[in-house]
C-alpha cells in the first residue's frame, strides 16, 4: 500500500460512566483499506469504544475524526451518512419485515427505486440470502440474522465498515463463510472488527489492537501479540 | 415484498365502502343513517391512531387531544368566519401544529416510549380540565364563547361555494363516509410509500433505522403530525354530527375508547381499528339499552381480556387463523406430493439426482 | 408578612399534596418498573373507604390512618396476583391492562355507589389563623403526615430486612432469586405496599376533595408527571420532583389562577424531560434511594 492516509482517528477519547472509566484517553489511528481487529477481555472497553465511533454514545471527552469530519457526539444517522456501515453486537434487524425488505430499506436510503431494487438483488446474491428473501427475519436462525444485518451494512456500499462481533454465536462453517465475506468486503472498504474469537481473528486480520481496562495495551500482528507475555497475562484463561 | 398484493385488499375494502355509501341511504331508515355520523367520525379517529401506533409504533395515549382540538378549533373558527370551509382547514392545521410542537419536544428529546404514552395522556387530561374551567363571559375567542362544561355550538358544514346552503344531518353522511373511505385509502397508500416503510422500520428497530442512515426523529414527527391532522378532521365531523363540542372530547373515557378500538381491532392493521370503533359503538349502545351494566365496567373488562388473551386483536387473529388453515392445507398437499415422489423414486424418477 | 406566610403555606401544601399522591406510584414504578394506570383509582378507593367507614360510625382517624391503607393494600395484593404478575417485563401490556383495571374500578364503584358523591365529610381540625389570614388546620396536618410518611418509607427501605431485600430485587432480580429470595413474593408485597400508600393518600384527601368515582383521573395525570420527572429513585425522585413541579404550580397558581397553574406544571415537566430524559434522579442523585 502506497501513500496510505489515516481515515479514522481518535485523540484522548474517554467514556466515563459515573466513576467507571470504560474508555480511558485512547489515541487510535486507522489507515485506509486496513482490516483492523479490536480484541481484549470482557470489560476491556472495546464495545464502548466502538459505540463512541458509531454515535451510539456521546464521549465524555476527546475527539473522533473520520476523514476530517469530527463525529464525536453526533447522531448515528449522521455518522452513517458519511458512508459508514455499522453492525452492532446484538443483531439489530427489522424482525417484523422480510429479509428482502430489510436490505431494500438500507439501499433505498441512498438510491432511487430502480437502483435500490437491483442493489437489493445483488446483495441477496452476494450473501447467499436469495432462498430466504421472503422470510420474516424474526423466524431466522441466529447466524442468518447476523448475515441479514451484514447484508444491510454492505448494501449501502460503505467505504468504512464497523463490525461488532460478527461471528458471535456462529457455527464453525458459518464463521468460515463470514470470514470470507469480510475479506471480500475489505477489497473495497476499510474495516474495524471487534471480536473475541481468536481463530476468527486469525482468519481475517493482519493488525490487531489489544484493549485492556479502557486503554490500548498494544498494537501489532496477531502472531506477535499471541507470544507477548503481557498480552497473555491479560488474556489469562482465554484459549489463544 | 408482498405489498402490491396487500394493497389489492385495501382497494377491495374501499370499493365495498363506496357501495355502502351509495346503497345505505336506500336501505336503512333515516334515523339509522343520521346516527351513523358519530361512529364514522370515531372510526376516522381510530384510523388515525392505527396509523400512529399500529404502523408508527408511537404509543400515543392522548390522540383525543388532537380530536378535541380539531373540534374546538372548527367550532370557534366557523362561528367567527360565518362559514365552514376555512374552519375545517383551520381545525386540521391547529391539530397538526400542536402535534408538531409536542412531537418536536418529545421526539427530539428522545423521550422513551412509555413516557411518551403517559405524557400524551396527560396532555389530553389537562386539556379536559382546562376547557371545563372556561365558563363565563370572559372566556371567548373572537365571537365564540368557550362555554366551560357546555362547550361550543358547532355550526353545520356548508357547501364551499355557498355559505347559505348547509348540510342537513342526513346529508352529512355522504361527505363523512366519503372522508372515511378516502382517509383509509390515503393511509393505505402512505404505509406503502418509502416514508411509510421507514416508519414501520423505525417501529421495528429504531436503532437499526438510525444506523442505516435515517433520521428517525423526523419520521416519527412526520407520522405523528399526519395522525394528528386526521384526528383533527375526525373531531370536525364529530362535533358537527352531535351539533356541539364539549370538554368531554378530551376526557379519560374517550381516550380509553381510542386505545381499545386499536387493541380490539388489531394493531398493525388499518381496517381493524375502524371495525373496532363501529363495533364497540354499537355494542355499548345496545348494552346501554338492554342491560344496565356500566360502560366503564364493560370497557375495562374488554381491555383486560384482550391484553391477556387476544393481544393481537380481532382482525390479525382471524387472518392468522385463516392463513394457518390455508398453510396447513398447503402443507398437507406438499406432503402428498412428496409421498408420491418417493414412491416414484423407486422406479427411477428423473427428479432424483444421483 | 402574614400574606407571605399564608401563601407559602399554600405552596408547601401543594408540594406535599403532590408528593402524597405520587408516592404510591413511585414505589411501584421504582421497584418494579410497572406503571400502574389504575393508581388514581386506588386513591379513589381509599377515599371511599374513609367516607363509607365514617358514615358507619367508625372514628375518622382510624378510618383514614388504618382502614384506608389496609383495604386498598389488600386490594392491591389481589390485583397483583390476578393481573399484574402475568405481565412482568411487558411494559406496554401492563399499561394497557392497568388502564382496563382503572375503567373496571370506576365502573364498579359507580355501580355500587352511584355517579355522584356518597356523602362528604368535613375536614376535622378546624381553622388556624396566620395574622389576618386563615388556613385549614387539616392542611397543616396533611403536610406533617406526608413528611412522616416519606421518612417512614425511607426508614423501611434503608433499615429493615424487607427494605434491603426489596432494594436488592429492584437492582438485580436474577441475583436475588439466586440468593434464595422469592422475587414473586417481593413484587406482591411491594405492589401491596404501594397500593396501601395510595389508599392512605386517598383517605387523607377525602375530607378535602370529596369522593367521586371519576376523581382518579385528576390524580393520575399529576402523579405520573411527578414520578416520571423524578426518575427512578423513589424518595429522592418524588421529593425533588414534587418540590420543583409543586412549587412552580403553586407560584403560578397564586399569580394567575389554577387553570394556568396546571398548564405550568405540565410545561415544566415537559421541559424537564427534554433536558433530563431519565428524570431528575436519572441525571443527578443517581444512587440515592
Amino acid at each position: 500500500m502506497s501513500r496510505s492516509e489515516i481515515v479514522l482517528e481518535t485523540r484522548g477519547l474517554a467514556m466515563h460512566f459515573g466513576g467507571v472509566k470504560a474508555v480511558d484517553r485512547v489515541d487510535f489511528s486507522l489507515w485506509d483499506h486496513e482490516l483492523r481487529c479490536l480484541i481484549g477481555p470482557n470489560g476491556a472497553g472495546k464495545s464502548t469504544f466502538f459505540k463512541c465511533l458509531t454515535g451510539q454514545l456521546v464521549p465524555t471527552a476527546g475527539s473522533v475524526v473520520i476523514r476530517d469530519v469530527h463525529v464525536a457526539g453526533r447522531e448515528p444517522h449522521e455518522v452513517a451518512a458519511l458512508g459508514v456501515g455499522i453492525k452492532t453486537q446484538v443483531p439489530n434487524v427489522f424482525n417484523g419485515l422480510s429479509v428482502e425488505e430489510n436490505i431494500w430499506l438500507a439501499c433505498r436510503r441512498w438510491h432511487g427505486p430502480a437502483r435500490s431494487r437491483s442493489l437489493t438483488a445483488e446483495t441477496l446474491e452476494r450473501l447467499q440470502l436469495g432462498d430466504i428473501r421472503n422470510e420474516m427475519v424474526e423466524s431466522l436462525a441466529h447466524g442468518q440474522r447476523q448475515w441479514v444485518e451484514l447484508g444491510m451494512v454492505v448494501a449501502a456500499e460503505p467505504w468504512l465498515v464497523l463490525l461488532d462481533e460478527p461471528a458471535a454465536g456462529m457455527t464453525h462453517d458459518e464463521t468460515v463463510r463470514t470470514a470470507e465475506l469480510i475479506r471480500e468486503i475489505n477489497r473495497t472498504a476499510t474495516l474495524i472488527v471487534v471480536e473475541h474469537d481468536m481463530q476468527f481473528i486469525r482468519m481475517i486480520s493482519n493488525k490487531v489492537t489489544l484493549f485492556h481496562e479502557g486503554r490500548i495495551l498494544m498494537e501489532d500482528t496477531m502472531e506477535a501479540i499471541s507470544v507477548d507475555p503481557k498480552a497473555r497475562e491479560v488474556y489469562l484463561g482465554t484459549r489463544a | 415484498m408482498r405489498l402490491s398484493l396487500d394493497f389489492r385488499g385495501t382497494v377491495i375494502v374501499a370499493i365495498l365502502g363506496v357501495i355502502f355509501l351509495l346503497a345505505a341511504p336506500e336501505i336503512f331508515a333515516k334515523v339509522t343513517i343520521i346516527k351513523l355520523n358519530v361512529p364514522i367520525a370515531l372510526a376516522i379517529l381510530a384510523l388515525s391512531l392505527a396509523l400512529v401506533w399500529g404502523f408508527g409504533g408511537i404509543l400515543c395515549f392522548g390522540q383525543t387531544a388532537f380530536f378535541g382540538l380539531g373540534a374546538y378549533a372548527y367550532s370557534i373558527a366557523a362561528l367567527n368566519f360565518g362559514g365552514s370551509t376555512w374552519a375545517i382547514l383551520v381545525a386540521v392545521l391547529v391539530a397538526a401544529a400542536v402535534a408538531a410542537l409536542l412531537g418536536y419536544v418529545i421526539f427530539y428529546g428522545r423521550v422513551s416510549d412509555v413516557y411518551l404514552a403517559v405524557i400524551t395522556l396527560t396532555v389530553t387530561l389537562i386539556l379536559y380540565s382546562l376547557m371545563r374551567r372556561t365558563s363565563g363571559p370572559d372566556y371567548k375567542i373572537g365571537d365564540a364563547l368557550l362555554g366551560g362544561f357546555n362547550g361550543v355550538k358547532s355550526p353545520k358544514i356548508n357547501l364551499p361555494w355557498d355559505s347559505g346552503e348547509t348540510l342537513s344531518r342526513i346529508e352529512l353522511f355522504y361527505p363523512a363516509f366519503a372522508a372515511l373511505i378516502l382517509a383509509y385509502l390515503v393511509c393505505g397508500w402512505l404505509v406503502r410509500t418509502h416514508f411509510g416503510r421507514v416508519c414501520v422500520a423505525v417501529r421495528e428497530n429504531e436503532l437499526r433505522a438510525e444506523l442505516i442512515g435515517y433520521d428517525t426523529r423526523l419520521y416519527k414527527l412526520g407520522i405523528f403530525v399526519v395522525g394528528a391532522a386526521l384526528a383533527g378532521l375526525a373531531g370536525v365531523l364529530f362535533c358537527v354530527g352531535v351539533t356541539r363540542v364539549t370538554p368531554d372530547v378530551f376526557n379519560l373515557y374517550t381516550a380509553s375508547l381510542t386505545i381499545i378500538w386499536v387493541i380490539v381491532g388489531g394493531r398493525g392493521t388499518l381496517i381493524g381499528p375502524i371495525l373496532g370503533a363501529f363495533g364497540l359503538y354499537y355494542l355499548t349502545e345496545w348494552l346501554g339499552k338492554t342491560a344496565s351494566i356500566n360502560n366503564n365496567l364493560i370497557l375495562g373488562g374488554v381491555l383486560i381480556l384482550f391484553v391477556l388473551l387476544v393481544p393481537k386483536g380481532v382482525v390479525p387473529t382471524v387472518t392468522d387463523w385463516v392463513a394457518e388453515r390455508r398453510g396447513a392445507r398447503a402443507m398437507r398437499a406438499r406432503e402428498r406430493r412428496m409421498r408420491m415422489r418417493r414412491s416414484r423414486a423407486g422406479s427411477g424418477d428423473p427428479e432424483d439426482r444421483a | 408578612m402574614d400574606l407571605f406566610f399564608a401563601v407559602a403555606l399554600q405552596i408547601v401544601y401543594g408540594i406535599a399534596n403532590l408528593a402524597l399522591i405520587s408516592l404510591g406510584l413511585a414505589i411501584i414504578f421504582g421497584m418494579m418498573r410497572v406503571i400502574n394506570l389504575a393508581h388514581g383509582e386506588f386513591i379513589m378507593l381509599g377515599g371511599y373507604t374513609v367516607v363509607v367507614a365514617t358514615n358507619e360510625g367508625v372514628n375518622i382517624w382510624i378510618a383514614i390512618l388504618v382502614l384506608a391503607p389496609l383495604v386498598v393494600g389488600i386490594f392491591g395484593v389481589i390485583v397483583e396476583r390476578l393481573l399484574i404478575r402475568w405481565l412482568y417485563g411487558r411494559m406496554v401490556d401492563t399499561l394497557l391492562a392497568t388502564w382496563g383495571l382503572s375503567l373496571l374500578m370506576i365502573g364498579l364503584v359507580t355501580t355500587i355507589f352511584g355517579a355522584s358523591t356518597a356523602t362528604t365529610i368535613s375536614p376535622p381540625l378546624g381553622v388556624i389563623s396566620i395574622g389576618e389570614f386563615t388556613s385549614s388546620g387539616y392542611e397543616v396536618f396533611l403536610i406533617l403526615v406526608t413528611v412522616a410518611l416519606l421518612v417512614l418509607v425511607w426508614a423501611v427501605l434503608k433499615f429493615t430486612k424487607l427494605g434491603l431485600v426489596a432494594r436488592g430485587t429492584m437492582q438485580n432480580a436474577e441475583m436475588s432469586e439466586a440468593l434464595g429470595v422469592s422475587t414473586s413474593r417481593i413484587y406482591m408485597i411491594t405492589f401491596g405496599l404501594g397500593a396501601a400508600v395510595s389508599g392512605l393518600a386517598g383517605g387523607l384527601l377525602a375530607p378535602i376533595t370529596g369522593v367521586l368515582p371519576t376523581i382518579g383521573a385528576v390524580y393520575i395525570a399529576k402523579a405520573f408527571i411527578t414520578v416520571i420527572s423524578g426518575g427512578m429513585a423513589i424518595l429522592a425522585g418524588t421529593t425533588s420532583a414534587s418540590v420543583l413541579l409543586g412549587g412552580v404550580n403553586g407560584i403560578v397558581d397564586f399569580l394567575t389562577g389554577p387553570t394556568i397553574g396546571e398548564v405550568a406544571l405540565l410545561v415544566t415537566a415537559i421541559i424537564l424531560l427534554r433536558l433530563m430524559p431519565r428524570g431528575i434522579t436519572g441525571t443527578w442523585f443517581r444512587n440515592k434511594l
